[in-house]
């Protein structure tokens, strides 16, 4: 670690990099819970139930922290349940719509390998809070990751359909992908104060990663293409918009409303 | 030479233990036969007499909801007991780990049918290797997962071959 090239980053940009990764984990862990009671195999229920419940925890550590940086006493509550679409940050791929089952796993592997990467990274960060909330939710990320991974295996290295299925998926989701790399000012801020890990590191690791399990799972990996959205900008899907309206029914029905 | 409880608890070390002590008398409402100690949540006890105590608990997985259950039956637990003042500190690190799962933990989780975690998650690299699980009814080593999630986020579900019982197995993190 070199001093002379270390920088501090702005609050701002403190801020908006730890709701980033707060608001993917809680948009995350919304659409996993929309399977409760509806997955195909209890287990499968119960395995959806559970990510979304560590996601959801890793959310409220995640928010906790982006309100305590911001200073203006919004809690963990007020900021899950009273913003609008265009201020979330989450990566544009959680917010997709589950799909089939087979969708659900393919969305669940890029996202948990993404997060295992920059977990991994982000616990030996200069910002020791993310450094702590990382470690925690690496451990379980791992989980989330052996999980996904093994259904993708099993329904790409299954049936003529079941690959079809996966494979359209996967092909409809890559696109999503490109966001997860593409470092814009606040990225780059937080890079250089040496808390962010580099863009191009974390995206080595995560090929390597996701190309082990297609591999296993005989499916193609689809060809990179232009990315037009920016989730983490505030730039979101139709999808984000119906999803909060769910989720935050009864804090816009009942403001304040606690039980 | 003996010593009077009360004397007992006039002193910092006393006071600490009569603490620890009472939390050992907290369950976790997910699986009751263990208390909150022998789960190794418990991370500190500081007390001095006439001052504040300070308990550090820290969660085992970050959205399990019985956290904030466990810490109104702390907080209950040492009221009750006429220690009011206890502040509860939540500690994030180290993260927890089931290897903090205290021996005697572990046999009773044995006996109440729970196949105890196997040990140490040095990387998440590690549970990609799988061990064998032993079945905590007949100890056959004959089982396979069914469920890579159980009825809690902390346990998988499998099912022992030799013996055909189901049977909830803690996991390793």
């Amino acid at each position: 670690m070199n001093a002379d090239v270390t920088t501090s980053p702005t609050k701002d940009a403190r801020f908006e990099y730890v709701l980033r990764l707060a608001d993917t984990s809680l948009i995350l862990g919304q659409r996993l819970s929309e399977w409760v009671g509806h997955a195909p195999a209890l287990e499968e229920d119960l395995g959806f139930a559970n990510i979304s419940l560590d996601l959801i925890g890793q959310a409220r550590l995640l928010l906790s922290y982006a309100g305590e940086i911001e200073g203006r006493g919004r809690s963990e509550d007020t900021l899950a349940f009273l913003r609008d679409a265009a201020e979330f940050r989450n990566l544009t791929l959680v917010e997709q719509q589950n799909g089939d089952f087979g969708r659900t796993v393919v969305r669940q592997l890029l996202a948990s390998a993404f997060q295992l990467e920059l977990y991994s990274a982000l616990q030996g960060c200069a910002d020791t809070r993310l450094a702590e909330i990382a470690a925690k939710s690496l451990k379980e990320t791992a989980y989330h990751l052996r999980y996904s991974a093994g259904w993708v295996v099993r329904l790409g290295d299954g049936t003529a359909a079941s690959r079809a299925r996966v494979q359209t998926a996967l092909n409809e989701l890559w696109p999503f992908t490109a966001e997860m790399f593409a470092t814009d000012a606040v990225d780059a801020e937080m890079a250089a104060a040496l808390i962010a890990p580099r863009a191009a590191q974390l995206q080595a690791s995560w090929l390597e990663r996701i190309d082990a399990v297609l591999t296993e799972a005989t499916l193609a990996r689809p060809a990179d293409s232009v990315f037009p959205w920016h989730g983490k900008g505030g730039v979101h899907t139709e999808h984000l918009g119906y999803l909060l309206a769910e989720m935050q029914f009864l804090q816009r029905a009942y403001p304040g409303c606690s039980w | 030479m003996s010593v009077a409880a009360s004397e007992l608890e006039s002193t910092a070390a006393g006071l600490q233990a009569a603490v620890w002590a009472l939390l050992a008398t907290v369950k976790d409402p997910e699986i009751p036969i263990l208390s909150i100690v022998d789960l190794g949540i418990v991370r500190y006890v500081r007390a001095a007499p006439g001052g504040a105590v300070h308990v550090g608990l820290t969660p085992t997985y970050s959205g399990c909801p019985a956290t904030d259950i466990i810490r109104r039956a702390v907080e209950k637990t040492l009221a009750c007991s006429g220690i009011s003042a206890a502040r509860l500190e939540t500690v994030l690190a180290p993260p927890w780990t089931s290897d903090w799962i205290t021996p005697a933990g572990r046999l009773k989780l044995q006996a109440y049918g729970i196949a105890p975690p196997a040990t140490a998650v040095a990387t998440p690299k590690q549970l990609f290797r799988v061990a064998p699980i032993a079945c905590p009814r007949c100890a056959s080593s004959k089982t396979r997962r069914v469920s890579e999630f159980g009825s809690t986020p902390c346990k998988a579900h499998y099912l022992c071959t030799a013996c055909l019982e189901p049977f909830d197995y803690f996991k390793c993190i």
